[in-house]
Order: structure tokens, then C-alpha cells, then sequence
């Protein structure tokens, strides 16, 4: 192997905080849309999305004040327990924070294998924290959330570079 | 003189330290949430901060039929219209009639010294959304402290109970359907008048009766009605229908599953009734020592 990193690295811009809270507030809405059906089960957490990917990619601009209000809004809006989401978006946080620099270094399909893990591991404990309050388990498509969040990572990811990408110098020859 | 470290270097608390002092803190929330209910102020502060985005997200769907109603054909809008007109007729006869009946009931009643049933006044709401908590079913309406609702208030829709009201924010309230796992429903059986108590299971399209003996008359087809002996939901409002009943010898009861009546699609106007707080007092406990009656011979 070599020491060489897998990807090259980009420069990019640094990012506008107000991006940051721009987009999580699109995630929020996007999890207040009236899913029904089977999109239900399919339609992943996108502020778990979300958090997890500035987490990963500016964990100096978020951090888990953010991600614990992020998640007693979530509470309020699902009529869940208050603080069920809020502790698990705070341990998605730290493991993002945790992995950033690892995860960073990998390309994109890489990248999902650690996002997978990492949002399955969210599920489990808002699923703990349920079983623990009386609930039963809903069924093994409560985690297929996940698995279409993880799947949107690339392009995702594509998509919030978009605004820190360096303009092309129309001087430049 | 004291040193302190360059800003560079200063990063506060170590990550590990921060994730144990946001976890404690969100678990001093769950189990004051869960087991002493003690949040409701902070709920709704919360709530304030999300409700424009609850709003707007229900605003594509809500414009969707707007824009989807004003392309509605002539020709639908006509026959509609036809069948509507049919329909008033038939409900103006039974309105006639069930005035005569209400007047001849209502003096019946007076003759009994009963008291009188009033008709719950009602409020109108929208669902929102349905909440996307999967191991609870509930949705949202567009009404709330404001509108004057509270929390254990029925809620219909044109065919029948969908639910009450668990929680109330500001604009907006919370409604525990009544397949939620469990939300118990009083029902009584319209064909035997058995009562029984309607469970939810978490299924969509499943409810159950429990504790029903193996001998009980219940059939495939039976419609329940809520039976208003809860103090809640008003009596005789439609709920579910049997649809399967098996009797094993094996158990103790029967395993009888029933489909709820009333829909629960999003973007539906539902009713929101006044709970019926007319029970009577709790009588008095009798005394073991019942007196003896003589018993007459015939």
C-alpha cells in the first residue's frame, strides 16, 4: 500500500455557516413531509443525514448543541419521546466527529461502509431507548431507513460540495 | 500572571466529555418524560420554534389538491353535485325524522327524570401529517391550545372515531389513533349489544377485541360502536367491523380481529368533540352484608 491518501484531497472554499443551517433546515422539512406508505419505512432520517455529514465534514462548525436541539425539534415533531432523538443524533455526532478524519480520506463508496454502520447503530439505540419505554419492535423495515440514507450519501455529498467548489478563473488561459 | 493558552489550542471540553454530558442530559429528558410527564411546558416552547416548518412542509400536498381541485371537469362537478342533491334529500328525510324522534326522546326522558344527552359541540381540524414514528400511530392536526382543544377530546371523521387527542401545542395537536398499540376503545357489539373493549395492535388495518369468553356472540360482520361508558367517546359513534373471529379450545378466549372503519389518509378534515362528562358518581361501595329479601314462590 501506499502512504499516498486514497483520494486526492480537493480544496474547496470554506463553507457559509448560514449553508449549514440552510440545509438543516431542508432536512427538517424534508422528515416533516407527509411520507405515506411504504415511503414511510423507506424515507431515511435526513437530519441524521444531515448532522452526520457536517460532522464529518466541518466538525468545527457543528457540534452537539446543534445536533441535540436538531433532535428535541425531531421529538416534537414525531410525538416520540422527548429526547429519543436527541440522544441519538448526539451519538451520531461524536461518531462522526470521531471518524472524520478517517472517513475523509476515503472515496465515496468507502464512505458509505462507514455510514452504514454509523446510522444503523442510531437506529438501534432509538429502538433501545423505545423497547425500554414498552414498545415493540416494529418490524426489520424500521431499519431500511438507513440503508436509502446511506445509499444517498454520494450524491449527497456532491451535492453540499457544489457550493464550496472554487469558481473556474475566467483570466486563466 | 496566569497563562493561558492561545485561542488555537483552546477547545474546551474533549468530545468524549461533551457526548457524556448531552447523553446524561437527554436521559434526565427521556425519564422525565416518559415516567413523570413533567415536560409539558418545555414541549411546547419546542413546539412554537417548529411549527412554521410543520406548516410549510404540509403546504405542497395541501397546494397539490388545490391545484388539482380547480381542474376538476364539469362533468364531474355535475354529477357530484346530482349526487349530493340525492343524498340532502335522504338526509333531510332522516333529519326530519330524527327530530321527531329527538323531541318524542326528549320527552320520554324528561318523563324519566333522566338527564338530558346534549350533542357534543364539535370543532373542525385538517390532519397535517402523519407522525413518521414507528413504533406509535399518530398523526397531527391543525388545531390546538388556540382553538381551544385538550388533551383526551374524541376525534371523528365522516364515517367514524379515528382517535383523541393525546397531546395539545399552541397551533397544533397530537391525535393517538385508535390503532395505536395501546389505545383501548369501550365498544359495544350493535348486533348482540355485548360490550367489549377495542385494542389497538400498531397494525394499520388491525384491531383486537381481548379478553372476549369463547362462547361470546361475536360474527364476521359485527359493527362495533363505541359504547360511551369511558366518559370519553360519545356513545354509538361507527369504530370497527369484525372481520375474523377464531375460537380454540386451547385458550382461554377468543381471537377475534376487527378493521377500523373510519380512514386515516392524510389530508382529511376530522372532527374534534368535546368529551362527554356525564358519567354518573361511582356508586357507593355496598356493604358484604346484603339483607335477605324473601323469595317469592310462584
Amino acid at each position: 500500500m501506499s502512504i499516498r491518501p486514497m483520494t486526492p484531497q480537493e480544496l474547496l472554499l470554506p463553507v457559509k455557516p448560514a449553508f449549514i443551517v440552510l440545509t438543516l433546515i431542508a432536512a427538517l422539512l424534508a422528515n416533516l413531509l407527509p411520507w405515506s406508505g411504504w415511503f414511510r419505512w423507506l424515507a431515511p432520517d435526513f437530519v441524521a443525514l444531515i448532522v452526520l455529514y457536517w460532522c464529518i465534514h466541518e466538525p468545527r462548525k457543528i457540534g452537539f448543541i446543534a445536533a441535540w436541539g436538531l433532535g428535541l425539534l425531531m421529538d416534537i415533531a414525531e410525538g416520540s419521546l422527548f429526547g429519543q432523538h436527541a440522544l441519538a443524533y448526539v451519538i451520531l455526532a461524536y461518531a462522526g466527529m470521531t471518524l472524520h478524519r478517517r472517513v475523509q480520506r476515503f472515496s465515496l463508496a468507502p464512505q458509505v461502509l462507514h455510514v452504514i454502520p454509523i446510522l444503523l447503530f442510531t437506529d438501534l439505540i432509538v429502538l433501545l431507548v423505545r423497547a425500554l419505554a414498552g414498545a415493540e419492535f416494529p418490524g426489520y423495515a424500521y431499519f431500511l431507513g438507513s440503508l436509502t440514507g446511506a445509499a444517498l450519501w454520494p450524491p449527497l455529498t456532491h451535492l453540499l460540495k457544489l457550493p464550496q467548489r472554487p469558481r473556474p478563473d475566467p483570466d486563466r488561459v | 500572571m496566569e497563562h493561558t493558552p492561545p485561542p488555537l489550542f483552546r477547545t474546551g471540553p474533549t468530545p468524549l466529555a461533551r457526548l457524556m454530558i448531552f447523553t446524561l442530559l437527554s436521559i434526565v429528558l427521556l425519564i422525565a418524560d416518559a415516567r413523570f410527564g413533567y415536560l409539558t411546558v418545555l414541549r411546547q416552547v419546542t413546539a412554537v420554534i417548529i411549527y412554521p416548518l410543520q406548516r410549510l412542509a404540509a403546504t405542497p400536498a395541501a397546494v397539490g389538491e388545490r391545484i388539482s381541485g380547480f381542474f376538476v371537469s364539469y362533468n364531474a362537478l355535475k354529477l357530484d353535485n346530482e349526487r349530493l342533491t340525492e343524498k340532502n334529500l335522504a338526509l333531510a328525510r332522516e333529519a326530519q325524522q330524527a327530530r321527531a324522534l329527538h323531541a318524542e326522546n326528549e320527552h320520554l326522558r324528561g318523563l324519566l327524570s333522566a338527564r338530558e344527552r346534549v350533542a357534543a359541540p364539535a370543532k373542525t381540524a385538517e390532519i397535517l401529517y402523519a407522525a413518521r414514528d414507528p413504533f406509535s400511530r399518530k398523526v397531527m392536526i391543525d388545531q390546538g391550545l388556540q382553538g381551544g382543544l385538550a388533551p383526551g377530546q374524541p376525534v371523528i371523521d365522516h364515517i367514524g372515531v379515528i382517535g383523541q387527542v393525546t397531546r395539545v401545542y399552541p397551533w397544533l395537536s397530537e391525535v393517538t389513533l385508535i390503532t395505536d398499540k395501546g389505545h383501548l376503545v369501550p365498544v359495544i357489539n350493535l348486533r348482540t349489544g355485548l360490550r367489549a373493549v377495542l385494542a389497538g395492535t400498531g397494525n394499520d388495518s388491525r384491531l383486537e377485541l381481548r379478553f372476549i369468553p369463547l362462547a361470546a356472540d361475536f360474527q364476521n360482520g359485527d359493527q362495533l360502536v363505541t359504547s360511551g361508558i369511558d366518559g370519553i367517546y360519545p356513545p354509538g359513534l361507527p369504530v370497527a367491523e369484525v372481520t375474523y373471529v377464531e375460537r380454540n379450545t386451547a385458550y382461554l378466549f377468543a381471537n377475534i380481529t376487527c378493521r377500523p372503519l373510519a380512514g386515516v389518509n392524510t389530508h382529511a378534515q376530522v372532527l374534534v368533540l368535546e368529551p362527554v362528562k356525564s358519567l354518573p358518581e361511582r356508586p357507593e361501595e355496598v356493604p358484604e352484608k346484603a339483607p335477605r329479601t324473601k323469595r317469592k314462590k310462584s
